[in-house]
């Protein structure tokens, strides 16, 4: 396969030291970049979440007091977000988009570079946030105005934060649109591209949409506390509720942001532990764009109790019920791919069957926030934060230990340790569900989510709420001792470690040269990225 | 606390403390309604859950039987199909229709929820950080309502009340059968005003002015909670709403009333310095405490002390300007000259003068904050 093409090159080089990471233009060791920073980032925002749970596992004030507890649940939510589900997403499309479209690299090596460098400092000003006069910001990730503009200096930084982080996460999806418009190599067709390579265009649309909203909205936050603006102070002629309306305009979205890639992971690793091809690939490809579309049209579902007009809670209602639909076709197409399948449950798999039964119960709880005149007992409540972690861990973040399972042999050139993942994935599946499942009775219940303390009828599920997360915080150890141990000490990976895997990547060697595809390969290729017949296409 | 203590305790817990201990089981659904709004939401959610529930299992069935069934390791072959334009299409015309169906009976809950005209009566409910005052319209009176469980049940150790962090000192009272209009805003930042039993929940917002109404059923006391993260006490400021039948409203009413004329502050009153100190110790731990905390130490960092502080010791002007008017550099200290009367400025100002360390043996009598409301115009 690499027929010469070594030769070509004047020097086939690979840097080494420090500056291979300081200065990495290759979308290998920058997507390697982005997972550690990704995952160093989780397990912040998880001993952050540790926190909040320890403080909730008896009612009164145990550790923290109030205004500290504010600060951990709104940094747990920012460094999730922004620290780790969404950089981690960034990272294996940087890592596996070339591979699997047959493209040499990102389209913008420097620029890669740089939104990732732009990531460590934007997090370190949120982390510092903790240690400066008055504390970290403290109104919740969504940082609601007129709250936030009570804050200390806190708040500053975590707005400098969001501007970094915004135009890091816009250079990155800049970067994935060119690269799949303009890089696929020859024969690959957008309507035969691979699922992941269509939620990562699709996604990468949606953060250069609404970033810059998001930036627009924490600004006028900025010029409300510092420079004399009244955007969001009645008695100045603003509108407290405007700030929510731009916040949610990103944020809404931004819930998309965190869940369309996901779609595309579960969409490789289906059909690869099936051993049969995706079903319905184009009506995925529509779905998955009228969620995108769709994802702009219902933000203020969100604000069914600020009091807005029946007629917009009716529009926003209904808007946000047709979501379902697309949603629902999604998992029934990929429980049509599983149907009459040739089944093997490998890590990968399962992670993504976990996915799929998951983010359904989600979608489900999602349907019943729809409904505004029932979100009036839900908004504001526990039952939002098991809805939301249903979707966003296990969506968001059971999809990326499925693909981190499932390229791993590729990227490494090693297997992972087969029973310590299966092992990771039990335990996440039991605990993950110990810990949210509850939540939906304390919301129905009535408990407020955001309050460090709560009274005596919410215990019971209180607690166990708290052991499930900490075991479930204790089980991701599980995984990084895998990664760490088969780093090292892992079976060499065949080019072809799943059987049913077909697309573009697995034609590579394995572990995947630094310098792939050199020279486009030549591909005839079907539905989701299936390689039918390859020619060339040089590595060094 | 170290996992296996935390294991331990809890499963020790949660046998000594079932359900007989605290007299309260973990509810498991909404709960039980007091208003027709609760209970159109209540069946609307029943419906919803019988809805997706039924969906969930259906997938989950077919997923399982797929994955018991059609596996490799049973020997099972793939079928390499991939597409079925039939059943795409029923299986996006069923969801939607399944939508519709749930679209029509929660449009009229929501057209139901937001008819508030033709009330019996009306309340302003203003959220305050972190309180809320009940005013009544229709008969020009007011209160508020601060919540009554003490600090120090917060602490660990401590033991707590049935109600613990769900009881007022004042509670809003309201005839029962009567269509309540409710009126909500907020003096400093975003609260929600939510009783789960009377199926409300409703943003209280600065500047402006939302509705919402309610009729209770029966006679009772509801409890809920604010339920919009509205800064550090957020948690810390429930809602008490006591329903009285119509008869035991109506003497409630005359008799608070009659109480408001009789306690009613004389502006022009002088006062000492001892009677000052004392009343102003309450208007400190009902309003100022959160914040500056009773040892007047503030939170570093967040409130600043008032011990020692060059304010609560220097000039008196300036320190009651910045208690009437509030702080334009920290929009958190409020403008009290909005939320308290002249005497209980007076009064607070006279005991924060005068407590901790701070001796300056001063007194504000109310007349000295008269002036400056008169001269704020």
């Amino acid at each position: 396969m690499a027929s010469g093409a070594a030769d070509k090159l004047p020097t086939a080089h690979k840097p080494h030291g420090l500056g291979r990471w300081l200065f990495a233009t290759n979308h290998k060791d920058i997507g390697s970049l982005y997972l550690w920073f990704a995952f160093s980032m989780f397990l912040v925002g998880g001993v952050l979440a540790l926190c909040i749970r320890a403080e909730l596992f008896s009612p009164g004030l145990q550790f923290f007091q109030p205004e500290l507890f504010n600060q951990l649940t709104t940094l747990h939510g920012l460094i999730m977000v922004f620290g780790a589900i969404m950089p981690a997403f960034t990272g294996l499309a940087n890592w596996m988009l070339p591979l699997m479209i047959g493209a040499p690299d990102m389209a913008f090596a420097r620029m890669n570079n740089w939104s990732f460098w732009l990531l460590p400092p934007a997090m370190s000003l949120l982390l510092l946030s903790f240690i400066v006069p008055g504390g970290a910001a403290a109104a919740g990730w969504t940082l609601y105005a007129p709250l936030s503009v009570q804050l200390g200096m806190g708040m500053d930084l975590t707005i400098f934060a969001i501007h970094i982080l915004g135009v890091s996460s816009i250079m990155g999806a800049i970067n994935i649109v060119v690269t799949i418009i303009n890089l696929r190599a020859p024969g690959m067709r957008m309507m035969n591209m691979p699922m992941f390579a269509w939620a990562s265009l699709i996604t990468a649309y949606l953060i250069i949409a609404v970033m810059p909203v998001l930036a627009g909205a924490v600004t006028m936050v900025l010029t409300d506390r510092h420079f004399g603006t009244h955007f969001f102070n009645a008695a100045g002629g603003g509108d407290p509720i405007l700030y929510q309306h731009v916040f949610w305009f990103f944020g809404h979205p931004e819930v998309y942001i965190m869940a369309l890639p996901a779609f595309g992971i579960v969409s490789q690793v289906i059909p690869t532990f099936a051993r049969k091809p995706l079903f319905g690939y184009s009506s995925m490809v529509y779905a998955t764009s009228s969620i995108g579309v769709l994802s702009f049209m219902v933000w203020a579902h969100h604000m069914f109790v600020t009091g807005m007009p029946a007629t917009a809670q009716l529009f926003f209602m209904y808007a946000t019920m047709l979501i379902a639909v697309p949603t629902g076709v999604k998992v029934f197409n990929w429980i049509a791919t599983m149907w009459q399948g040739s089944m093997s449950f490998e890590t990968p798999m399962l992670f993504a069957i976990g996915f799929i039964l998951l983010f359904t119960i989600g979608g489900l709880s999602g349907v019943t926030l729809s409904v505004a005149a029932v979100d009036v007992q839900l908004h504001g409540s526990y039952y939002v934060v098991a809805h939301f972690h249903y979707v966003l861990v296990a969506g968001a973040l059971f999809s990326l230990f499925s693909a981190v399972y499932y390229w791993f042999p590729k990227m490494t050139g090693r297997m992972y340790v087969e029973r310590l993942g299966q092992l990771h994935f039990w335990w996440s599946l039991l605990w993950f569900n110990v810990t949210f499942f509850p939540m939906h009775f304390l919301g129905l219940a009535g408990m407020p989510r955001r309050i460090p303390d709560y009274a005596l009828q919410f215990t019971d599920f209180n607690r166990i709420a708290s052991i499930g997360a900490f075991m479930f915080g204790l089980g991701q150890l599980i995984f990084l001792i895998n990664i760490l141990y088969s780093l090292r000490h892992g079976k060499t990976a065949p080019q072809q470690p799943w059987e049913g895997a077909n697309t573009l990547e697995w034609r590579l060697p394995t572990p995947a040269p630094y310098h792939s595809f050199s020279q486009p390969p030549q591909l005839e290729t079907a539905e989701n990225g299936v390689v039918l017949s390859m020619r060339d296409g040089g590595q060094v | 606390m170290s996992c296996p203590r935390l294991c331990g305790s809890s499963a020790a817990w949660l046998i000594l403390n079932s359900t007989a201990v605290h007299g309260q089981s973990a509810a498991l659904n909404l709960q039980a309604p007091a208003t027709s709004l609760a209970r159109m939401e209540y069946d609307l959610h029943t419906m919803l859950l019988l809805v997706t529930g039924a969906i969930f299992l259906l997938v989950l069935a077919v997923m399982l039987y797929a994955i018991v069934r059609h596996r490799k390791s049973v020997g099972h072959e793939a079928k390499p199909f991939h597409e079925n334009t039939t059943v795409e299409i029923i299986w996006t015309v069923l969801p939607l229709l399944i939508l519709l169906a749930i679209a029509w009976p929660a449009t009229r809950a929501v057209l139901n929820q937001k008819s508030t005209h033709g009330e019996d009566m009306t309340i302003r409910i203003t959220g305050y950080q972190w309180k809320w005052r009940y005013d009544y319209l229709d008969d020009n009176f007011g209160f508020v309502s601060h919540l009554a469980t003490p600090r120090a049940a917060m602490a660990a150790t401590a033991v707590r009340p049935e109600h613990y962090l769900l009881e007022v000192d004042e509670p809003l009272v309201l005839p029962t059968g009567r269509k309540v209009r409710l009126l909500l805003t907020a003096n400093d930042v975003i609260h929600s005003w939510w009783v789960p039993q009377l199926g409300i929940k409703q943003d209280a917002i600065p500047g402006f002015l939302r509705d919402a109404w309610f009729m209770v059923d029966k006679p009772g006391i509801y409890r809920g909670q604010c339920s919009e993260l509205c800064g550090k006490d957020h948690g810390f400021m429930p809602i008490v709403v006591d329903a009285r039948s119509p008869e035991d409203y109506a003497r409630w009413r005359t008799a608070r009333l009659q109480q408001l004329a009789a306690s009613a502050d004389d502006p022009s009153k002088v006062w000492s310095l001892a009677a000052l100190r004392e009343r102003g110790e309450k208007v400190y731990g009902q309003n100022c405490l959160p914040c500056h905390q009773a040892s007047g130490k503030g939170i570093p960092g967040n409130f600043p002390a008032l011990d020692g502080s060059p304010i609560v010791n220097g000039d008196k002007a300036a320190h009651i300007r910045i208690v009437f008017h509030g702080s334009q550099r920290n929009p958190a200290m409020q403008a009290w000259g909005k939320q308290l009367s002249d005497t209980e400025i007076a009064a607070v100002i006279t005991y924060e003068r005068n407590a901790w360390g701070n001796n300056t043996g001063q007194l504000v009598q109310p007349a000295e904050i008269r002036a400056v409301r008169g001269g704020s115009g």
